[in-house]
């Protein structure tokens, strides 16, 4: 169900019907790129399609440039501010990184603070390095049973509010990777009444503005920004996003649009584009009735899971009205801990065992996204395959480690950090230097290390543990993960 | 006058059709699950067509149910317990019926329209679905089988090809799921795809694959059915013990009695014997 009204009529679909037009004129082109529609390139017009290559164009003046929209893009971010109910939009190609990095870009100046919790996803410290900000970071609470980060209590962020008035502003996860969301309606508020802005990184949340039952949305709970990936639950290509803005921005937009121009391309893909382009008129002509679906197959497997024994697919039984306010009941997070194996060994089970590629697993969790493309017969393979896992593979719990929160011990700002003349040393001889680089299990691609960090015991454990139940970790120059840069 | 021939085509691979003429349509209808059809042909009598693939035809259909009813009925001394996964044509359960041991019978298929269609337009396959000891149950069979602990004796997958509603009947997770339903003697068989084009043979290579990794024995035999992509089709024998050949009671089947047009004792130990490029297909040649 949804009570979203719109304001444009949403069946439009302006950039696709440029594309279509651009199409029947068969225009013979003298720009780029060179594949010419796709002649060019047999095998690869062969393998996607020669209707796929016969829009990977250029920007040109009926097709507008997203760099300085002016027509049919900028009549399709219109539509895209209406349907997501923003004062604007911004398509983004580069990833909801790109779109995460504006938004801290374009509220920061070098020195500026924002508050933060700790579990955010790379893109967001990586913006601090390009902004050269300050992090203050607030434990996002933990849920001690599950071993899963929350999404921040009201209190903590009141206290780090308290402590930093100045502090420019402050960013959420809405949801976090498992679901979890914070009252983001009160932290806007609290953010707005002590003169910051409130940014959402809502890579995980594109489906909540078109269900009253999910977890509310960034701009309906009054933020400034969200980066949404439509890509990861709204149905457009990988690597198309968008970036919000909220009203009380607005007389930045010009500005905002600068600040994504710093580095997002100029030859911004139409195939990516178009995909934004229908994927808003899908979720706002059908995302209501997609969701009620999506939620009740979740709710489905949610319900089996738990009967086979020994996992526990969580929901909202577990929301305590605060830093974990609401949840995301489209995410199948299951907790494996209980019965003796860790989410990533389920994780690499379903994987190898039975075809069944889920998102990520942690220590004592893994997660399945159900979206929007997934049909029952999919969801019976997932219960079945889980059923088989309990029966063959369940062991005595002791001895597996849980999640905890590791508290960061802010040396310097990422920037210094980053910057700073560093050594590569084996991990064991880091311990008490201070970090230059990230170090994470990826997915999900939230920093056990971030650069500017005291290199901890506990640190360490973790990432040898991670690495010992078979996380695929990232983040350091060296690929092995065995060394780090630390600064000299 | 000119008179046009209606012609029934089936890609068996991208480069090869199989044909045949038809009288006249009986029946085209979309269900939730496929495109079900039913042609009246001067050669294979009334054929049963799903998404365009021959499920089954009047003229050889006997040669599938013999085969994947009776060669476990003749190695399990006792069944009681049948599950029939799929197999709306009703067939396979006309097979199981004439075993007067057999206790019952729950038929799981996904799709009522197939029922429907067997029992109005296939008069000599959908025989037995008013026999007491029957139940039929419309649902997915993986789900259906998943609830189930140590209750079957035989399992049948009489399922359609791994490329359409019975693309979950071909997974690890349904045979795990299926060996936890059987009890401790009990025996699964499946029909296995054939072993000669490429996209069938690949499967059946997996499929003996999987079901080697599940069960405690699994074996291959197979049969000639002429209306099937190469004429050459495989089935599957899995069980938690009991051996095709070793556990086989010729003595005791004969002595049912049984009247069977395809199937006899001398065929079922003839059927385990595979030629060399199917035993190296699915990794058995020694
Ligand atoms: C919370 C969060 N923010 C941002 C991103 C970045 O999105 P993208 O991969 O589209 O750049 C991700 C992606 O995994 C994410 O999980």
């Amino acid at each position: 169900m949804s009570t979203r009204t719109f304001q444009l009529d949403q069946d439009q679909a302006p950039l696709h019907r440029a594309l279509l037009r651009y199409r029947k004129r068969r225009i013979v082109s003298f720009d780029v790129p060179g594949h010419k529609q796709g002649r060019a390139t047999p095998e690869l017009t062969e393998f996607l399609g020669a209707n796929c290559l016969s829009v990977d164009v250029n920007s040109m003046a009926m097709l507008d440039n997203l760099i300085h929209p002016i027509s049919v893009i900028k009549e399709a971010e219109v539509l895209a501010a209406d349907a997501f109910g923003a004062a604007a939009a911004y398509f983004i190609v580069n990833g909801t990184s790109a779109a995460v990095q504006a938004m801290i870009l374009a509220s920061l100046n070098p020195g500026d603070k924002i508050i933060m919790p700790r579990n955010v996803h790379r893109s967001a410290i990586n913006a601090l390095i390009l902004a050269r900000a300050v992090p203050v970071y607030v434990n996002p609470g933990l849920d001690i049973e599950l071993g899963i980060p929350l999404g921040m209590a009201f209190k903590d962020v009141k206290a780090a509010i308290e402590k930093h008035p100045d502090a420019k502003a402050v960013l959420i996860n809405n949801p976090t990777y498992y679901g979890v969301c914070p009252d983001v309606k009160r932290l806007a508020d609290l953010a707005h009444e002590n003169d910051m802005r409130l940014l959402v990184d809502e890579a995980h949340g594109t489906h909540f503005y078109f269900s009253d039952d999910l977890p509310l949305a960034g701009m309906d709970g009054g933020a400034d920004f969200s980066a949404i990936s439509l890509h990861k639950t709204g149905g457009s290509l990988t690597q198309s996003s968008m970036l919000l803005v909220g009203k009380r921005v607005m007389e930045d937009a010009g500005y905002v649009r600068q600040i994504i121009n710093l580095t997002q391309t100029t030859s911004a893909s139409y195939l990516l584009m178009s995909s934004l382009d229908l994927a808003r008129k899908n979720l706002a002509l059908n995302g209501a009735a997609i969701f009620s679906r999506v939620i009740q197959q979740a709710d489905y497997a949610r319900e089996e899971i738990n009967q086979i024994g020994g996992y526990y697919a969580f929901s909202k039984e577990r929301c305590d009205g605060d830093a974990f306010f609401s949840f995301d009941e489209t995410k199948l997070s299951v907790h494996t801990r209980s019965m003796g194996l860790s989410g990533m060994e389920v994780y690499e089970r379903l994987r190898d065992e039975y075809d069944i590629q889920v998102e990520f697993g942690d220590l004592g969790n893994f997660l399945a996204i159900v979206s929007i493309g997934d049909r029952p017969v999919a969801i019976e393979r997932l219960i079945a395959a889980l059923s088989e896992i309990y029966r063959l593979e369940r062991r005595d719990p002791r001895g597996l480690m849980a999640n905890e929160y590791i508290e960061p011990h802010v040396a310097m700002t990422p920037a210094e950090a980053f910057y700073a003349k560093a050594e590569q040393l084996p991990l064991k001889d880091c311990i008490d230097r201070v970090c230059a680089e990230f170090v994470m299990c990826y997915p999900p691609g939230i920093p056990i290390l971030a650069p500017g960090e005291l290199v901890t015991k506990e640190a360490l454990d973790y990432i040898s543990y991670a690495k010992s139940i078979g996380s695929n970790m990232t983040g350091t120059e060296d690929l092995a993960v065995e060394k780090l840069y630390v600064v000299i | 006058m000119n008179r046009y021939e209606l012609w029934f085509n089936e890609f068996h691979t991208e480069h090869v059709t199989f044909s045949f003429r038809v009288d006249r349509q009986l029946l085209q209808k979309t269900s939730d699950f496929q495109r079900i059809e039913i042609l009246e042909t001067p050669e294979f009598g009334r054929v049963l067509i799903l998404d365009g693939i021959i499920m089954c035809t009047e003229k050889d259909e006997f040669i599938y149910h013999d085969m994947i009813v009776h060669v476990p009925m003749a190695v399990h001394p006792e069944v009681k317990k049948v599950l029939l996964i799929g197999g709306g044509d009703g067939g396979a359960l006309r097979e199981l019926c004439r075993y007067e041991t057999i206790e019952s019978i729950e038929i799981v298929e996904i799709d009522l329209d197939v029922v429907n269609a067997a029992k109005e337009f296939l008069p000599t396959m959908a025989t037995s679905y008013d026999d007491p000891r029957v139940n039929l149950i419309i649902a997915d069979g993986l789900r259906y089988v998943r609830r189930k602990e140590n209750v079957y004796d035989l399992i049948i997958v009489d399922s359609t090809d791994p490329f359409g509603p019975g693309e979950s009947l071909f997974t690890k997770e349904f045979y795990g799921n299926c060996y936890k339903s059987l009890k401790d003697d009990g025996i699964l068989v499946n029909q296995h795809e054939s072993p000669f084009y490429g996209q069938e043979a690949r499967e059946a290579r997996l499929t003996h694959r999987r079901m080697k990794s599940v069960f405690d024995l699994s074996r291959v035999y197979q049969a000639h059915i002429p209306t099937y992509p190469s004429g050459h089709w495989l089935f599957g024998f899995s069980s938690k013990g009991l051996d095709p050949i070793k556990d086989f009671d010729a003595d005791r089947w004969n002595a049912l009695g049984l009247r069977t047009k395809y199937y006899n004792t001398d065929i079922h130990v003839g059927s385990f014997m595979l030629p060399n490029y199917v035993l190296e297909l699915i990794g058995e040649l020694s």
